[in-house]
């Protein structure tokens, strides 16, 4: 194939081009004689060597879990730390005869009834490889007894845990939450999230409150060791590793000891209690009655306990601040006469003669005041202090349904309050949109003046509450709530601290909030609807009581409360700033059919008050009579037809 | 009348060459499903690699081979102008810069330079007047030498070797000397130091461990030895299709790219191997016989060279997974999973098609 400098031949050039093809051919065909050799080698040849290896394959990557953060309140108490101990474990699969194992090892260790059935569920939602806890907090002796027996029991495993403990059990369960297995929902969360990795070797994953809103801080990054393993799986030589890097500790603004008060002053009583400082949106206590026991949840919830639970009429699984709504009732006011003198309305000297009712023009439809036969003359000051209906359903009225909703939005009404842990409903704020949107129907007129004293279709949380009192106490400036304070490296100590972030601010003009706090602190004076709750504190305090209507009560009807099943009895609300002159803590309270707000539910908000103020501990003493003994404030709106004789008011989401 | 239009759609397609390619992509699919764990997302994903890939290799089955040969050169051109900004710009991915990002897509010029490079010197030899003089050997060498430079330096190992190869088939079917093809393989041997300088650590690192895997069991060599255990457990029938234990297992690293053929060789055994050997054989046996058959000198060179990449592809992956060839990043030609490569490679047998259906209209030239 000598290179020619002549013309193209072609059919020369055509002869060359085959030959090397055929070369090329023959190149190909080399290879692949080659390829298939070494196929023969490893697949023949050596097979027996290849099918050993492959079937022990000694190499194995086990996960070091790393330790979950710890969460402590604001004073550096502790509520949720870590710890380990000893549980013994069955892989299902790779046991035959269950009863007979679990016989067998109740002889060595207890096995309580209990266990047995948490066991059971547990394995019902695992897959059958998953090894799943018999027994946990094994003593020494128990572990030693089994470890002895060991090889008595393939498939039963004796492992040294780290597990959650909340030392403060019921306290703040709502607020702290608890963590539990991972199941095929946080599986397919945690595939989603592409975090399966970091999960190896993880077996519980938080399930409600900081503990699962603050998963990824928590959980700290999964360590590896590679090591090699014999043909029972058993480590014989640690290759490398890398350490896992511990979850992060939270510091949360709550303190545990306000919180434990405002649990305290609840009693046995349902209901919620929020307390926010104005300035930062750090909320200091957090509370959901009645309470349970996150360490239940941690091993897995027995269903005797579960059914307990989840069955009580009380709901105290339920997390009330955030997921319970409520009409606001009377403690609306104070926003709705916000909204009134921002938009110029019933400013001062202004007053209505209060003869007990208002009615529309042209109806006959009575909208009556709590009050028989009215208040007499009242000015703005005034109609917040003694709750004045008739004020209100006028002033409603005059700004329209469209005016108040969108100032009072501002407030954080309708809206979630953006605080730092999942779950949080957003309430209702009423429109003529909504409600076309909602039920086809326009708007009546009606509607709008029982919005006026926050009855109607107004539904609201207790965060949302307490966080409208906060905005108002900070005049306007709405700071983002958060429970966790900061959050802290473990290693090195170095805490981020979280920052307050002011989420809205509303141009409040400095005179009228200055009515609406003088009418607020008249509440708590003499007089006013809470003035049990102002008497000798020491500091002012600037507070609106409300009651929530549970039944409709017919036009011609009286509400007594004697008179009523315990769960038709309205719902007491409570909201207050102090001090009045310079707000540290705002907050709402909400006692379930506790009637009243000024007498249920001030009493708690003032040993909440006093200790974070003053520092005062109340004395030990039986829970507050649930009874009301002086109805001072009874909010009977006779509201329009649509709300007759709807039964239970109260929505849980 | 549906008839008609069906023929006249097919009318490119070459039946023989396309039935073993569908045959071929079938297998992949079932292999991907088990060497992915099953994966339905992975396998949809795959059938809209293949259904895109199908539908551009049906395109360039229409487009003529002048055609092709007229647009050589600025194909040639574009490549590399993609191929120098993403130098400057390109996007970081797995330490290697390959990609350019435009926002909607991401292209990687170096799938471009798959084919651009052996089109472009197909071109260059049948605008040759006489038979190819060394000058103009030494011209198709530095062509081919650019985009190979630029991709390696990305770093691309597999893909600037596989260009080098498309090029070197095009020179060599032109008629390059065999004095100098056996002189430069000598010279070759003795710039191997070069050669080893200009390599990435990692590369180099992988060459090594070829010779001597043991030396980073847990690392680089770690590949390679599982890769020869799921093989080797194989067997001659093979473990069945989805009880492969180490494919299964997760002892198999990039067990749906580069090494999809260790799960293939341990599910399927010695006899699968066999199979695929011959179907891909088949493949490129037509190939050569358009190539033989074929009227110009570029559609003859071009076919030539691109039924020579597919095997240096096929061989290359199947010998790196076997272990006698180092891990140099090369898929299985069409049974890895990706897109990218599925494409480039479908496009390569369009043009095949193309020589061989068009080649009635074409005077000999």
């Amino acid at each position: 194939m000598k290179s020619s400098h002549e013309l193209k031949n072609y059919q020369n050039e055509q002869h060359s081009f085959k030959l090397r093809l055929t070369v090329l051919g023959f190149f190909v065909l080399f290879g692949f004689i080659l390829l298939a050799a070494r196929f023969y080698f490893l697949q023949i040849s050596r097979h027996d060597y290849y099918q050993t290896l492959a079937e022990n394959n000694r190499i194995s990557i086990v996960p070091i879990t790393p330790n979950r953060g710890l969460i402590s309140d604001r004073n550096g108490v502790v509520l949720a730390h870590n710890f380990f101990v000893y549980t013994l474990e069955i892989t299902p699969s790779k046991v035959e005869d269950f009863d007979a194992t679990i016989s067998e090892i109740s002889k060595l260790v207890e096995v309580s009834p209990l266990d047995l059935k948490r066991f059971k569920k547990l394995k019902a939602e695992s897959r059958t490889f998953e090894s799943i806890p018999l027994r946990t907090h094994l003593n020494e002796v128990e572990a030693a007894k089994f470890a002895v027996n060991r090889f008595r029991f393939p498939g039963v495993e004796l492992k040294s845990r780290l597990f959650r403990r909340y030392p403060l059990g019921k306290q703040g369960a709502h607020m702290v939450g608890y963590i539990g297995r991972i199941n095929d929902k946080d599986l397919a969360n945690l595939t989603k999230n592409n975090a399966l990795s970091n999960y190896k070797g993880t077996d519980h994953i938080g399930k409600s409150g900081i503990e699962q809103s603050y998963e990824s801080a928590l959980h700290g990054t999964t360590g590896f060791q590679q090591v090699e393993i014999d043909a029972d799986g058993k480590a014989v030589r640690i290759l490398s590793s890398q350490a896992p890097i511990s979850g992060s500790n939270l510091i949360l603004s709550a303190d545990s000891k306000l919180q434990e008060i405002a649990e305290t002053a609840f009693g046995d009583r349902r209901g919620a209690l929020v307390a926010i400082k104005p300035g930062t949106g750090e909320v200091l206590a957090f509370v959901s009655m009645p309470t349970f026991d996150s360490n239940l949840f941690v091993d897995g919830i027995d269903v005797e306990n579960w059914k307990l639970l989840n069955e009580s009429l009380d709901k105290p699984l339920i997390n009330r601040p955030l997921r319970g709504v409520y009409p606001p009732g009377s403690t609306f006011k104070p926003f709705a006469a916000l909204a009134g003198l921002e938009n110029d309305k019933r400013k001062p000297p202004f007053s209505i003669n209060d003869s007990g009712f208002y009615t529309l023009p042209n109806s006959s439809h009575r909208y009556r005041d709590w009050k028989p036969g009215g208040h007499g003359v009242v000015d703005m000051r005034r109609a917040i202090t003694i709750s004045c209906d008739t004020f209100f359903y006028g002033l409603a009225m005059e700004l329209g349904i469209n005016r108040l909703s969108s100032f009072v939005r501002h407030f954080g009404f309708g809206q979630k309050s953006g605080i730092d842990i999942a779950g949080e409903v957003s309430g209702l704020l009423p429109t003529p949109e909504w409600k076309m949107r909602r039920y086809k129907q326009p708007w009546y007129m009606g509607e709008t003046v029982i919005v006026g004293i926050g009855q109607g279709y107004t539904l609201t949380t207790p965060m949302q509450l307490a966080q409208a009192t906060a905005i108002l106490a900070n005049k306007g400036v709405a700071m983002r709530p958060h429970l966790v304070s900061a959050i802290a490296d473990p290693k090195t100590g170095i805490a981020k601290v979280t920052q307050p972030i002011i989420s809205d601010k509303i141009t409040l003009d400095e005179n009228n909030l200055e009515i609406v706090r003088l009418g607020m602190i008249d509440v708590t004076l003499p007089g006013g609807t809470a003035a049990s709750v102002g008497a000798n504190a020491g500091y002012s305090v600037a507070a609106k009581t409300g009651t929530a209507q549970v039944i409709g009560i017919k036009q011609n009807e009286k509400y007594n409360a004697d008179l009523i099943n315990e769960r038709h009895r309205d719902h007491a609300l409570f909201i207050a700033y102090a001090p009045a002159e310079e707000p540290k803590i705002a907050l709402a309270v909400i006692v379930e059919n506790g009637g009243h707000g000024g007498s249920a539910a001030g009493p708690i908000a003032r040993k909440v008050m006093d200790y974070y103020l003053l520092g005062k501990v109340p004395a030990k003493e039986t829970p507050e009579e649930i009874k009301v003994k002086n109805p001072a404030e009874l909010n009977n709106v006779n509201s329009t037809n649509q709300s007759t004789n709807t039964n239970e008011e109260v929505h849980y989401d | 009348m549906l008839t008609e239009i069906f023929q006249k759609l097919l009318k490119h397609i070459d039946a023989f060459l396309m039935a073993c390619v569908l045959f071929t992509l079938l297998v992949g699919l079932f292999v991907l499903y088990s060497a992915s764990g099953q994966s339905i997302d992975k396998i949809s994903a795959q059938i809209i690699n293949i259904t895109i890939a199908l539908f551009m290799m049906w395109a360039v089955t229409n487009v003529q081979p002048q055609l092709l040969e007229r647009i050589a050169p600025p194909l040639y051109l574009v490549g590399v102008l993609l191929l120098i900004i993403v130098e400057i710009f390109g996007h970081v991915s797995h330490g290697a810069q390959r990609w350019l990002d435009l926002g909607m897509i991401k292209i990687q010029p170096s799938e471009i330079m798959r084919i651009a490079a052996p089109m472009m010197l197909a071109w260059y030899f049948s605008k040759r007047e006489v038979s190819p003089t060394k000058a103009d050997f030494a011209i198709a060498t530095i062509l081919l030498m650019i985009p190979v430079v630029l991709i390696m330096k990305q770093p691309d190992l597999g893909t600037s070797l596989l260009i080098t190869g498309s090029g070197f088939f095009v020179i060599f079917l032109a008629g390059l000397s065999w004095r100098f093809i056996i002189g430069s393989a000598v010279v070759l041997g003795g710039c191997m130091p070069f050669f080893w300088s200009i390599l990435h650590d990692y590369q180099r690192r992988r060459i090594e461990i070829l010779f001597d895997p043991s030396q980073d069991p847990l690392g680089a060599g770690y590949h390679t030895i599982q890769a020869t255990i799921a093989i080797g457990s194989g067997g001659i029938a093979g473990k069945g299709w989805l009880n492969g234990s180490q494919s299964q297992l997760d002892f198999l690293p990039e067990r749906t790219t580069d090494f999809i053929f260790a799960v293939f060789a341990e599910e399927f055994g010695l006899a699968g191997n066999l199979i695929l050997l011959v179907l891909f054989s088949l493949i490129i046996v037509r190939g050569l016989m358009i190539a033989a058959q074929a009227k110009s000198t570029f559609s003859r060179l071009l076919a030539g060279s691109i039924t020579l990449t597919f095997f240096t592809y096929a061989f290359v992956n199947m010998g790196m997974v076997s272990g006698i060839l180092p891990v140099v990043g090369v898929p299985l030609p069409l049974i890895s999973y990706g897109g990218t490569s599925m494409v480039s490679l479908l496009i390569g047998f369009g043009v095949l098609m193309s020589i061989q259906t068009h080649k009635k209209l074409v005077a000999s030239g």
